[in-house]
């Protein structure tokens, strides 16, 4: 490697310097000169009609500057929150789309829906009026789960939307399903729920809204993984604000994990409130309030049948869904359960025929959104979960069965029967190399021996496959986008040589700052101190749709290739003026312009320096300056790949599942940054595991009242509850369409982990006969699968 | 009602008049501008703003700043010498990629400090059930675990990893 900090070499982060000594600037951080504080009046109904609202006591609290409602935004024609897919049903329908007003007018749809704010010189002072705003609420009946919604008769969440549904949606085909079914040697049924889950990034969500009079500029601090997207969307469709005229920045921000990516209406309104109050208005949420109101993830309720032949050969999937989408569609959320998941429903197989359906329902909850993975972890629990239970119907090894099913990497490029063309991937290499690091073959032995403790010893495989590096635009708007989902980068050298990079992705834990530069240190051989990452601030980066969907490297990192092609480009113009040769002679050797077959070159650094201290340059020719800006649409997406393997141990006096090991193989494609990449597949893991043993969103059905709102309630993964793990990369099947060759690395451990975990739970109950246990496996949950299975037993006991 | 409280924070004396219910944590963010301690949740859950006050690690949010009065604290931002150099348990996590987002990091740098002052080897499982009170939603604690035991090294010296052994 040329350069040490170049790519492929664990660099550490840059940004971990303020990190760790407490210099980082998150929004909460931030105060601004005669700031306001406000606090979010929340319906304590899942579902009600709200008569009138008397701010007049409140008013009369110590430090309260405003109390606004939707009422008075409706008579500043504030607008709906837009939905940034449209989704239509089998019948051409488009999606039912009712309006979601930042704060609610006539209806609260479910408990933490905003129905005032209370603005105040101090946050506590806010946060006590906030308790005097008598709100005059008419309880209606509430639908808190989506069977719930979908019965017979149930309340109403939107009047417009009969029976609760938001569209019914279908991909594949159905009559090669039927055929091949009806030549079916074994079908495989499974009834699954993939659970609700709350993201929980650390940093809650918080927004300060500021107005300057003196130029009409608003600026909306936020913590969002998508700058540029929320001031397109709420300037043009929410504030009717000019983008010229409206500065979002995403400083700091503490985690994403898909729930930051959404335009939030408390962005919106405090935006709104700081020009109604002449002073800047700042919002953080209580982790309470961001239980409540930040976009949940998952919610899936599914039947699926998997049709094989005599060999264990799969011959067709069917898969018949119900999606959750909470009171309202939250920015991403119908593209979750249709585009995201159904698509990935081969996964790594080459199962002939798939058909599947989508019911995606309104309920009195939070909405659903995108969360780390998005609609892939659903498609992968689901196909695993089928594939294990049809290893053990068939009595074909679970890995064997995989093997006969695998896409051989030969049929690359593969065009599945649900719209994607998988590039690359070897999944047979993926499990060959990781059944050594499990010692698969004596796993028996140590099944043995955990028995003789007492314990039940299960392992479980999940492969997976996901679509990233979201996205191609032609592609996303013809499955309904409604914006083109490329990314944007400059590359401005200075004269003195160094570099500030400015990119439309957004870090929030990724250390793009360290990855990025890497990618520019190596390209023109110059050392990263000198290369400056910036993003985040709309008034800085030209454009960028931001991260999530592990687009950043994929999207963003090729958007920066190309604009260094193209500052390459004009540095070998001005290298040819300077060393007086024709441009054609001019050749880049590892970051030095050299005159083929002479010893005459130039480093950018000289180069730079006479793109802005030109004095002779051929002004017809060649213009001053070395900056240069390029934008990136995606071809195809990239699909990273991987074998996930976990070992359990169940005590089954107690439920208690203890994760014993877990392995995974993941195939990035190129890897810039090893270490960097390592955390992101751990920090995946967790997540997965969370989902599978752990975490739980609960809503009451009857009330719709939260019942998991806090950290005493929702069991978020602790340093005790998880292993370590062993990471292992495939690098050999670069991604083909993109100039650096990578896939995304940033949601993988999630998808992969929760089906390898259960299924992993499963094997170790199977000696029970226990053949499915919906997440989390909860030690309640597992003990009572173990009696329910051995009545007997359980009776003896 | 106001009072006031005085303390010592990163070494120096500080006072000033709060309302009663102030709770250090907002003590030390909103008054003092020491926005490193972070709050991530209001039921004291998650250990962003754990602090040392007289040594040992606190929840900055269990506490109110006139519980505090006449105490050392000691915040993330005290943690570096003067001259900038990292305490060896913040140059461990920046070695092991024991950070992410960072929000978590302050909490997460003061417990492990507190968890290995006297335990210059600790276990794997000692570590973890040590960070029990600390939530990373970023890491999967896997890199965590490496900085602390490597921090916990750094801080005893490789004298005291021999004696240990």
């Amino acid at each position: 490697m040329a350069n040490p900090n170049g790519i492929g070499a664990s660099v550490r982060r840059r940004e971990d310097a303020r990190f760790l000594t407490g210099r980082g600037t998150y929004t909460d951080d931030i105060n601004r000169p005669n700031q306001t504080h406000a606090v979010l009046v929340r319906s304590p109904y899942a579902h009600a009609r709200i008569g009138g609202i008397d701010a007049a006591e409140a008013m009369q609290a110590p430090g309260v500057i405003a109390v606004l409602t939707g009422a008075d935004m409706e008579v500043d024609k504030v607008g709906s929150l837009p939905c940034g897919w449209q989704i239509h049903s089998k019948d051409g329908s488009p999606m039912k789309e009712p309006p979601h007003f930042p704060l609610a007018r006539d209806r609260a749809r479910y408990v933490g829906d905003p129905v005032a704010i209370v603005i105040a010189e101090s946050r506590e002072q806010a946060r006590d009026a906030a308790e005097l705003v008598m709100v005059d609420y008419e309880e209606l009946p509430a639908v808190a789960t989506s069977r719930k919604a979908l019965a017979e008769g149930a309340p109403l969440v939107h009047d417009d939307a009969a029976g609760n549904v938001c569209y019914d949606w279908h991909l594949g085909d159905l009559a090669a399903a039927d055929a091949a079914f009806a030549q079916a040697a074994h079908v495989t049924k499974l009834d699954l729920v993939n659970n609700r889950l709350i993201p929980n990034a650390m940093e809650p969500r918080a927004a300060i809204g500021e107005y300057d009079p003196a130029n009409g500029d608003y600026t909306l601090t936020t913590t969002s993984q998508n700058p540029h997207v929320i001031r397109l969307l709420m300037g043009a469709f929410v504030l009717g604000i000019p983008e010229h005229k409206l500065r979002v920045v995403a400083p700091d921000v503490g985690g994403g994990f898909g729930s930051k990516i959404f335009h939030y209406g408390e962005e919106a309104i405090v935006t709104w409130a700081a020009r109604k109050v002449g002073r800047p208005v700042k919002w953080t949420a209580d982790r309470s309030e961001s239980f409540l109101s930040d976009a949940h993830g998952r919610d899936h309720v599914s039947h699926a049948e998997l049709a094989l032949d005599k060999d264990g050969h799969f011959l067709a999937l069917k898969v018949s869904t119900i999606a959750n989408m909470g009171a309202y569609l939250s920015t991403f959320a119908p593209s979750v359960p249709t585009y995201l998941y159904a698509t990935l429903l081969a996964g790594q197989y080459k199962t002939p025929a798939i058909y599947a359906e989508v019911k995606a329902v309104f309920t009195n909850t939070a909405p659903v959104d995108a969360y780390r993975g998005a609609g892939r972890p659903e498609a992968c629990y689901l196909i695993e979960r089928l594939v294990e239970i049809a290893a053990q119907e068939t009595g074909i090894d679970k890995t064997e069965i995989r093997r006969r099913n695998f896409i051989p990497a030969e049929a690359m490029p593969y065009q599945t029967p649900v719209a994607l063309q998988y590039d690359t991937g070897d999944f047979a290499k993926n499990l060959e190399i990781a059944l050594p690091l499990v010692d698969y073959d004596g796993f028996a032995a140590r099944k043995a021996e955990s028995a003789r403790r007492g314990k039940l010893r299960g392992i479980g495989f999940a492969t997976y496959i996901e679509a990233c590096g979201i996205a191609p635009s032609n592609i996303a708007g013809a499955l309904g986008a409604r914006a083109g989902l490329y990314e944007s980068a400059e590359v401005r050298f200075h004269p003195t040589g160094s570099v500030t990079v400015f990119t439309g992705s957004h870090s929030h834990g990724q250390g793009h700052e360290t990855t990025f530069a890497q990618i520019v240190a190596e390209r023109f051989g110059i050392p990263i101190e000198n290369v400056e990452i910036v993003h985040g601030d709309t008034a800085k980066v030209p454009f960028g749709m931001g991260t999530y969907g592990s687009r950043s490297l994929a999207v963003g990192g090729s958007a920066l290739v190309k604009a260094m092609d193209k500052v390459e480009r004009k540095a070998r113009k001005i290298a040819a003026h300077m060393l007086e040769a024709a441009e054609t002679d001019i050749e880049v050797k590892d970051g030095r312009f050299v005159v083929a077959g002479t010893d005459k070159s130039l480093s950018i650094g000289d180069i730079a320096l006479q793109a802005y201290v030109p004095h002779n340059f051929p002004l017809d020719e060649l213009e001053p300056g070395l900056d240069e800006q390029a934008f990136y649409d995606p071809k195809n997406f990239t699909y990273p790949n991987g074998c996930h393997v976990c070992e359990v141990e169940v005590d089954p006096e107690t439920g208690v599942v203890e994760v014993a090991s877990f392995a995974a193989v993941d195939d990035f494609g190129r890897v810039i940054n090893p270490l960097i990449v390592e955390g992101q597949v751990h920090g995946g893991l967790v997540q997965g595991i969370g989902q599978a043993l752990y975490e739980n969103c609960v809503y009451d059905e009857d009330s719709g009242q939260l019942i998991t709102g806090s950290y005493m309630d929702y069991c978020m993964p602790r340093a005790d509850d998880v292993p370590s793990f062993t990471v292992r990369y495939h690098e050999d099947q670069p991604c083909t369409h993109n100039p650096l060759g990578v896939k995304g690395c940033g949601e993988a451990g999630t998808i992969g982990a929760s089906a390898a975990v259960m299924n992993a739970v499963v094997d170790a109950l199977s000696d029970y006969g226990v053949t499915h246990i919906d997440m989390p496996a909860t030690p309640e949950k597992v003990w009572q699968a173990i009696r329910r299975a051995t009545p007997a037993q359980a009776a003896a006991e | 009602m106001p009072c006031t409280v005085s303390m010592t924070v990163n070494g120096k004396a500080v006072s000033r008049e709060v309302e009663e219910r102030t709770l250090l944590v907002t003590f030390l963010r909103e008054h003092l501008g020491l926005t490193g301690t972070h709050v991530g949740c209001d039921t004291s859950q998650c250990g962003a703003c754990v602090v040392h006050v007289d040594g040992r690690s606190v929840k900055a949010c269990t506490m109110l700043a006139a519980q505090a009065d006449g105490a050392q604290i000691t915040t993330i931002e005290g943690l570096a010498a003067s001259d900038g150099t990292l305490h060896p348990m913040q140059a461990a996590f920046r070695e092991h990629h024991g950070l992410q987002c960072g929000f978590c990091t302050p909490g997460m740098v003061m417990s492990a400090i507190d968890l290995v002052k006297d335990n210059a080897s600790p276990t794997e499982q000692e570590i973890r059930e040590g960070l029990e009170g600390n939530i990373c939603r970023c890491t999967g604690y896997h890199n965590i675990v490496k900085a602390v035991k490597a921090g916990a090294e750094a801080m005893h010296g490789s004298g005291a990893k021999v004696a240990a052994e």
